[in-house]
């Protein structure tokens, strides 16, 4: 996506679309690939999520089956998890989009007649994604740790109880998950805002709207394809993330998403079935939520 | 201007704060590296160079051994996905064919599935196959989802190209694989290159699908996953800053070379 945006602003020369064994050729080693390597794992989870455990067999030992049971089991002992990592997706992708609009449009719509600037507000924006993503959550919860000079300083005047903690705290889950997925939102929104034809918005003015009337009935309408592709790229790597709620980074054990119910199950506790069928429903649930936006764009557009 | 939104100095205010607000981390990461610390990279304890110099001593060099693993993992995802990407960004743009639905839809839905799902998955597939974990299911892992975001950024430059330019090389008796490597592969070189780099640094990131296909292999990020729990060495910072230094420096050269041609070109 980053450097998508780089390159967004080439001209498109419309073309005759041409039938030929060509295309056969080009497209099928790299469909082929996805089918071996994206479907079939799908499938694969599909079937591991209704496996039966193998009788007298040590741990991590199944057999094939339908054990239906298996989802309400997982739904039955992390619903909690469940709800909580839409939910922290949700508020995470709100703050997101409420920090990058303003931004985007700093940069799609007010540095226009400036080039140099632009580009280097650009790199800004995607240079968190050079720096380790581990890297840049680990930072944030030692500069924002109990003992920091930001928590001391708020702590002293007041602002924060004597005994308040931020890291490990839902709050600090959801600072991460917007910090770090920031630049997710910002470039499709300066994609978009960067084609907006200032023309509509002194037409609006021309009509008397204010400035608010304005932004609320041109803009954000005009805008709409960066902020349902910035909302997705936000909120599907937030709602499955396990970094930022991991106890090591800025979460707790009381903070854990479906992502790490899912980590711990498949790689500690070796309950593959578990895991499969707590991924399946995660995806489940992103797809229906996909799916209501695809229906509004088509995937060609959101490609 | 001015007339539009948000007042005339409260966006670039807005901008400078929010700015800072991405980039404090960054910093922070980098002038850790230069702290001599002796454990755990935590407190503050003075400045020094040593942490550059002995990077690859820490830890019997387990930090660059991880670093290396993840180079090598970077640029062989990168040639397999940027080569089977580009090949489909050009069907997609050239040529009618059925399915065509279907293969947009395959593309897309990569992009969204979480990793975790991604990476249990695979590893699930790898598991009833009886695969043993390596750095070739990290590879195989990496291309797959790099894939995607490389179709995404080549078929942009491919919409760009004139097909008159390929036409006339074929006018002037150019097998087709002449056409293609004289014409439009020079032409769509940035498209590529910008797609390549675009998966290196996906892949080079990934923590949470290699951690569920790696096995024992390490890669920069799982070490640091890792050691958090025991406090990171400063040769992780040391690691992480210079390749954001470089990684920086060559983007923004890129961005102004862009900025200054399209200046020079505006004033023609």
């Amino acid at each position: 996506m980053a450097f998508a945006a780089f390159t967004a602003a080439d001209v498109v020369v419309r073309t005759p679309r041409k039938k030929s064994p060509v295309a056969l050729l080009l497209l099928l080693p790299g469909v082929l690939y996805l089918v071996l390597f994206f479907l079939a794992p799908l499938v694969s989870l599909f079937f591991t999520a209704l496996q039966v455990p193998h009788l007298d067999g040590d741990i991590g030992q199944y057999d094939y089956g339908f054990n239906w049971a298996n989802y309400t089991d997982v739904i039955r002992m992390y619903l909690p998890h469940i709800l909580r990592s839409f939910g922290y997706a949700i508020i995470a992708t709100v703050i997101a989009l409420l920090f990058s609009y303003p931004l985007a449009y700093l940069i799609g719509v007010k540095a226009r007649s400036r080039p140099m600037l632009q580009g280097l507000m650009l790199v800004l924006v995607i240079a968190p994604f050079f720096i380790s993503f581990l890297l840049r959550t680990l930072a944030w919860k030692q500069i924002l740790a109990d003992e920091s000079l930001i928590i001391t300083s708020l702590k002293a005047l007041s602002l924060l109880a004597p005994d308040a903690h931020f890291t490990g705290t839902p709050a600090a889950v959801i600072f991460g998950l917007a910090y770090n997925f920031i630049p997710f939102m910002t470039l499709p929104l300066y994609t978009s805002l960067e084609r907006l034809d200032l023309r509509y918005l002194e037409a609006g003015s021309d009509l008397y709207a204010n400035p608010f009337t304005v932004f609320r009935k041109i803009t954000v309408p005009l805008s709409m394809p960066g902020i349902i592709a910035g909302t997705l790229l936000t909120f599907i790597p937030a709602a499955g993330d396990y970094v930022n709620a991991s106890k090591d980074f800025l979460g707790a054990p009381d903070t854990q998403m479906i992502g790490n119910v899912i980590e711990t199950n498949f790689l500690v506790l070796q309950n593959y079935p578990a895991a499969a069928a707590l991924s399946i429903i995660l995806m489940a649930v992103i797809l229906i939520i996909v799916g209501v936006y695809v229906k509004r764009l088509g995937t060609e557009d959101l490609l | 201007m001015s007339r539009f939104g948000f007042g005339k100095w409260l966006l670039p205010v807005y901008g400078i704060i929010a700015f800072t607000f991405l980039l404090i981390p960054i910093a922070y990461t980098i002038v850790f590296s230069f702290n001599d610390s002796v454990k755990s990279n935590i407190s503050w304890r003075g400045f020094t160079f040593d942490k550059w110099l002995t990077v690859c001593q820490v830890e019997n060099g387990s930090v660059c051994e991880a670093f290396g693993n993840s180079v090598i993992i970077g640029i062989i995802a990168t040639v397999l996905a940027t080569t089977l990407g580009t090949m489909i960004a050009i069907a997609l743009v050239r040529y009618r064919f059925g399915a065509r639905g279907a293969v947009s839809l395959l593309l897309f839905l990569p992009m969204a599935t979480p990793e975790v799902v991604l990476g249990a998955g695979l590893a699930s597939q790898f598991l009833a196959a009886g695969v043993p974990k390596d750095m070739t299911t990290i590879i195989i892992a990496h291309t797959m989802f790099c894939i995607s975001f490389v179709v995404v950024t080549v078929k942009a430059r491919v919409a760009s190209i004139d097909p008159t330019l390929e036409e006339a090389g074929r006018d002037l008796y150019g097998s087709p694989l002449q056409v293609f490597w004289r014409i439009t592969f020079p032409l769509l070189f940035p498209g590529i290159l910008a797609a390549a780099l675009l998966s290196f640094a996906l892949s080079f990131d990934d923590f949470i699908i290699t951690n569920f296909n790696s096995g024992s292999v390490q890669t920069f990020p799982k070490y640091v996953y890792i050691s958090a729990a025991r406090g990171i060495p400063a040769a992780a910072n040391v690691i992480a800053s210079a390749v954001f230094l470089f990684a920086i420096i060559f983007v923004l050269v890129v961005q102004f070379s862009r900025a200054a041609r399209a200046k020079a070109l505006a004033k023609h």
